[in-house]
């Protein structure tokens, strides 16, 4: 298993170095001139050009990519202009924000949307089915922003009984000590009830908007995998030896269905850690979302660079549990493939 | 613990972080929001230090707070009763006394004044940070620069507490030039100890921390998320500011921070869209102040080496083509200055801006259009910068709808933000809106940014004319010497010339918009634009 592992990672290592080229020739392919945009408002064509130089732009593209590899492997991924902080410190703080709220929006999400796929799939045409396609396809219709702004409003605004959308925590409230980066675990490992309390409080808004849009993948293709697995012959006979209709759907048919909603979740988690930007903005999330698309909006190239390559880093090993997950659930898928 | 105790328990949790969550838990928190101000807006800064590389403007707020001047301006009561800055009015921030001579300037610092460490601010720090400014390169600089401050050797230690500003020529813009945010003066000592041989000026020091004797200073940053400030309770530069600490959140959704002010959560917000504006003053539970940039204008720019916008009487077809009305109601729901229209028989003011002749009037435009020769109109683009397209992009349109009804057809070029500066220093378009503001009030200040042959960034329209660059440093030397009668001849002068040539049609003098809780006051107007909190209470 280890040296499968290992294999598995070292193939990643191809892919991460084309990450790297690729990412570094688009960014310098971005119209944008950073020196200009930061020389400020008043700068001449001098100013700028000090900016410039000041930022190692002048040199030959060659130079800077060596420059930047370089760096990189001495694990330094450059300073953002925009926020004036390193690259790196930025992602692993802004990394758990991100993941805190994906994971716990991801959860919430497959807690309803399974059972209720799974209900769909054994009940097809009844009620429940049809609950099941309304609510997917009001979850995926509905813009994120939208029922981002339209929770707010409502939660906040109107009733009040959510808290100002200000981010991870309160202003009053600071960050409990950082152990996971994780505000929820961080503040029960520090047994601090009301802060843990305040970031709960903060994320049930932003959580539920990404529950909302996520359900729909995972609702439908539990469903369709369901059906698929129900209509088989196993499930079949383990119907006729006499086996309790719980017992063949949970144990059986639904241990089956697995496969494909797994990589239907990972598919979801690394897409939803990187596209809920619009989350982040309506919710001021301090994510790595709404960093990257900042970054890319002032053409600042570092943090988009380290966004990719952090991405690319994440899918790897996503893809790698995944590929574990897969032979826990189902012996018959070994590593090797 | 037993499996069911703990599910009550995490259940109780769930339930109680749903309950209309009082954000006050205890007598020290609800003291705590009494003495904090909670500010909200769009962006934050990148930079604590204004004369780091690239700070943005979001970092001037910080700068302006956190550290001191020599001197500052006095306030008087400007547009609408709101306290604004006095242009030609000085009083000390770290100097005691100002001694303006024929060719030099002296300060005495103040004896009690100190950093936020405990040391003494002495002359040395003053020069040290004076040649930093000038030293460092790019904005601060040639913000520097734009008052005759130039060279290091101007700035000369006379004794502990005593500083000398040679001028390098007579200039009237030097003393407002050290008013500005860029001469602040920094804790030498400390910076030096974190400075290194690459980084001489300590910039990326600054960067991350206060080294200033201001009156408060930076205890938090955590970029793109708030800053936090507390009072310095040590402050010499003036009397002590009521409010203890202030927590400035980025909140990026312009609707959010309505909706965080209408609740009561947050207490001023300076960056909504000109509709909410309207809306809030409407509704009268908060109070919204709204003053007019100081030296600002935004325009419709035509480059005039582009034909057929060499020809002046295209140029002008266009001004009388623009829906000024429209764009004042449409776009900017009345919150701007006009800056068209004035009645035809008024005479020209000393004075920048002030409004054109010019009105929409389509038959005048299609008669001057045909007289320059293109009866039917031409193509074009009109470009605008999309980190302002809530108000560029509207006005564009209606611009856009008005010269289609004199067969000029336009597409609409929409530049990213990073990319407009870029764009407009290439000089290459054609038709374009911008606004242009200048920190120090001067109309010739203005005029040699965007009018003069030098060429400047700014002069987007590349419009070069003798007899206006005779009329622009006329009115600089003029003021050099205190010729105020020869001043006011060139400065009508250049006026009336901007005004016939026409390459830049002014549209309106754009509004600075905050919007506070009825329990705050002691908002001034600073030509920055930022806020200065050391004269807001919170009642």
């Amino acid at each position: 298993m280890l040296t499968m592992i290992g294999k598995r990672l070292m193939f990643a290592i191809p892919s991460l170095i084309g990450v790297v080229i690729v990412t570094f020739l688009l960014t310098r392919a971005l119209p944008g001139d950073p020196a200009a945009y930061f020389a400020g408002p008043a700068a001449s064509k001098e100013a700028i050009e000090q900016i410039r130089k000041k930022l190692g732009f002048d040199k030959p593209l060659i130079e800077q990519f060596f420059r930047y590899t370089n760096d990189l492997a001495h694990g330094d991924f450059g300073n953002s202009l925009t926020t004036g902080q390193p690259v790196a410190t930025e992602i692993r703080n802004r990394l758990p924000a991100s993941a805190e709220l994906t994971l716990l929006g991801l959860v919430v999400s497959v807690m309803i949307a399974i059972p209720l796929g799974v209900l769909a799939a054994t009940r097809p045409g009844s009620w429940i089915d049809h609950l099941c396609r309304i609510t997917t396809t009001a979850g995926v219709s509905l813009p994120v922003f939208f029922t981002g702004l339209v929770l707010v409003y409502v939660f906040y605004f109107r009733l009040g009984w959510s808290p100002a959308p200000l981010g991870r925590l309160d202003v009053f409230y600071s960050a409990p000590p950082s152990v996971t980066g994780l505000y929820l675990i961080d503040a029960l490992i520090a047994r601090d009830l009301e802060t843990f309390r305040s970031a709960l409080s903060q994320l049930i808004l932003p959580a539920a908007t990404l529950a909302i849009f996520s359900l729909a993948p995972i609702a439908r293709m539990t469903r369709a995998s369901m059906l698929a697995v129900l209509a088989s012959d196993f499930v079949r006979t383990a119907r006729a030896s006499g086996l309790s209709p719980s017992t063949v759907i949970v144990t059986y048919a639904f241990r089956n269905a697995m496969l494909p909603v797994i990589t239907t979740l990972s598919m979801v988690f690394s897409f939803l850690l990187g596209a809920n930007v619009l989350v982040e903005k309506v919710f001021a999330w301090p994510g790595i979302g709404s960093y990257a698309v900042e970054a890319l909006i002032s053409s600042d190239f570092a943090p988009v660079q380290g966004f990719v390559l952090t991405m690319a880093v994440m899918y790897v090993l996503l893809n790698l549990v995944i590929d574990i997950l897969y032979g826990v659930i189902d012996p018959r898928v070994r590593l090797e493939g | 613990m037993k499996r069911r105790d703990f599910l009550k328990s995490v259940t109780g949790v769930a339930a109680g972080a749903m309950v209309p969550a009082p954000a006050i838990w205890s007598a020290a928190k609800a003291d705590a929001r009494s003495e904090t101000l909670l500010i909200v807006s769009e962006s934050g800064p990148n930079n604590l230090d204004i004369h780091g590389v690239g700070t943005n403007v979001p970092g001037y707020e910080v700068s302006w707070n956190c550290y001191d001047r020599l001197i500052s301006h006095e306030m008087k009561s400007g547009p609408g009763g709101v306290p604004y800055y006095d242009r030609d009015k000085f009083k000390p921030e770290l100097a005691e006394d100002m001694n303006v001579g024929d060719m030099s300037v002296t300060f005495k610092l103040k004896k009690n004044a100190k950093f936020h460490d405990g040391a003494p601010v002495t002359a040395k720090d003053v020069k040290w940070s004076l040649d930093r400014a000038v030293s460092v390169g790019g904005f601060p600089t040639f913000q520097m620069g734009a008052g005759s401050l130039t060279k290091t050797e101007q700035f000369v230690v006379v004794d502990d507490s005593t500083v000398r500003i040679d001028f390098a020529k007579k200039d009237r813009l030097t003393l407002p030039d050290l008013a500005v945010i860029v001469p602040c003066v920094v804790n030498s000592e400390l910076v030096k100890k974190n400075a290194s041989e690459k980084d001489p000026w300590g910039l990326e020091y600054t960067k991350q921390q206060t080294a200033g004797s201001g009156a408060y200073k930076v205890t938090k940053w955590t970029a793109g998320t708030e800053v936090i400030m507390e009072r310095n309770d040590a402050w010499a530069g003036g009397p002590l500011p009521k409010v203890k600490r202030v927590i400035w959140r980025m909140v990026p959704q312009a609707g959010n921070r309505r909706a965080l002010l209408e609740r009561g959560d947050a207490d001023i917000s300076y960056d909504l869209p000109n509709k909410d504006f309207v809306e809030l003053k409407d509704s009268g539970k908060l109070n919204i102040v709204s003053v007019p940039y100081s030296n600002g204008v935004q325009y419709i720019g035509m480059n005039v080496k582009i034909p057929p916008f060499d020809n002046p009487k295209v140029r002008e077809a266009v001004a009388c083509a623009i829906p000024y009305q429209k764009i004042m109601d449409a776009v900017l729901f009345g919150l701007a200055k006009p800056m068209f229209g004035a009645a035809a028989d008024k005479a020209t003011e000393v004075a920048w801006p002030q409004p054109t002749k010019y009105v929409t009037d389509i038959a005048k435009a299609k008669a001057l259009l045909a007289e320059a020769g293109h009866p039917n109109g031409f193509e074009t683009t009109l470009s605008f910068d999309l980190g302002f397209a809530g108000v560029n992009e509207p006005l564009c349109i209606l611009v856009q709808e008005s010269l289609a009804q004199i067969g000029i057809k336009t597409t609409i070029n929409k530049i990213p933000g990073a990319n407009w500066r870029t764009e407009l220093n290439k000089k290459v378009l054609p038709l374009y809106t911008n606004v242009f503001s200048g920190w120090l009030d001067y109309p010739e200040y203005f005029f040699i940014w965007c009018y003069d042959g030098k060429n400047s960034i700014f002069n987007t329209m590349s419009y070069q004319s003798k007899a206006m660059d005779e009329y622009i440093h006329g009115a600089v030397d003029a003021a050099a010497i205190g010729n105020t009668a020869k001043y006011d001849t060139d400065v009508k002068g250049f006026v009336d010339l901007a005004f016939k040539d026409i390459p830049r049609i002014p549209l309106y003098q754009p509004y600075v918009n905050v919007a506070m809780q009825k329990n705050v006051s002691g908002y001034q107007y600073w030509f920055h634009r930022r806020l200065d909190y050391r004269t807001l209470v919170k009642a």
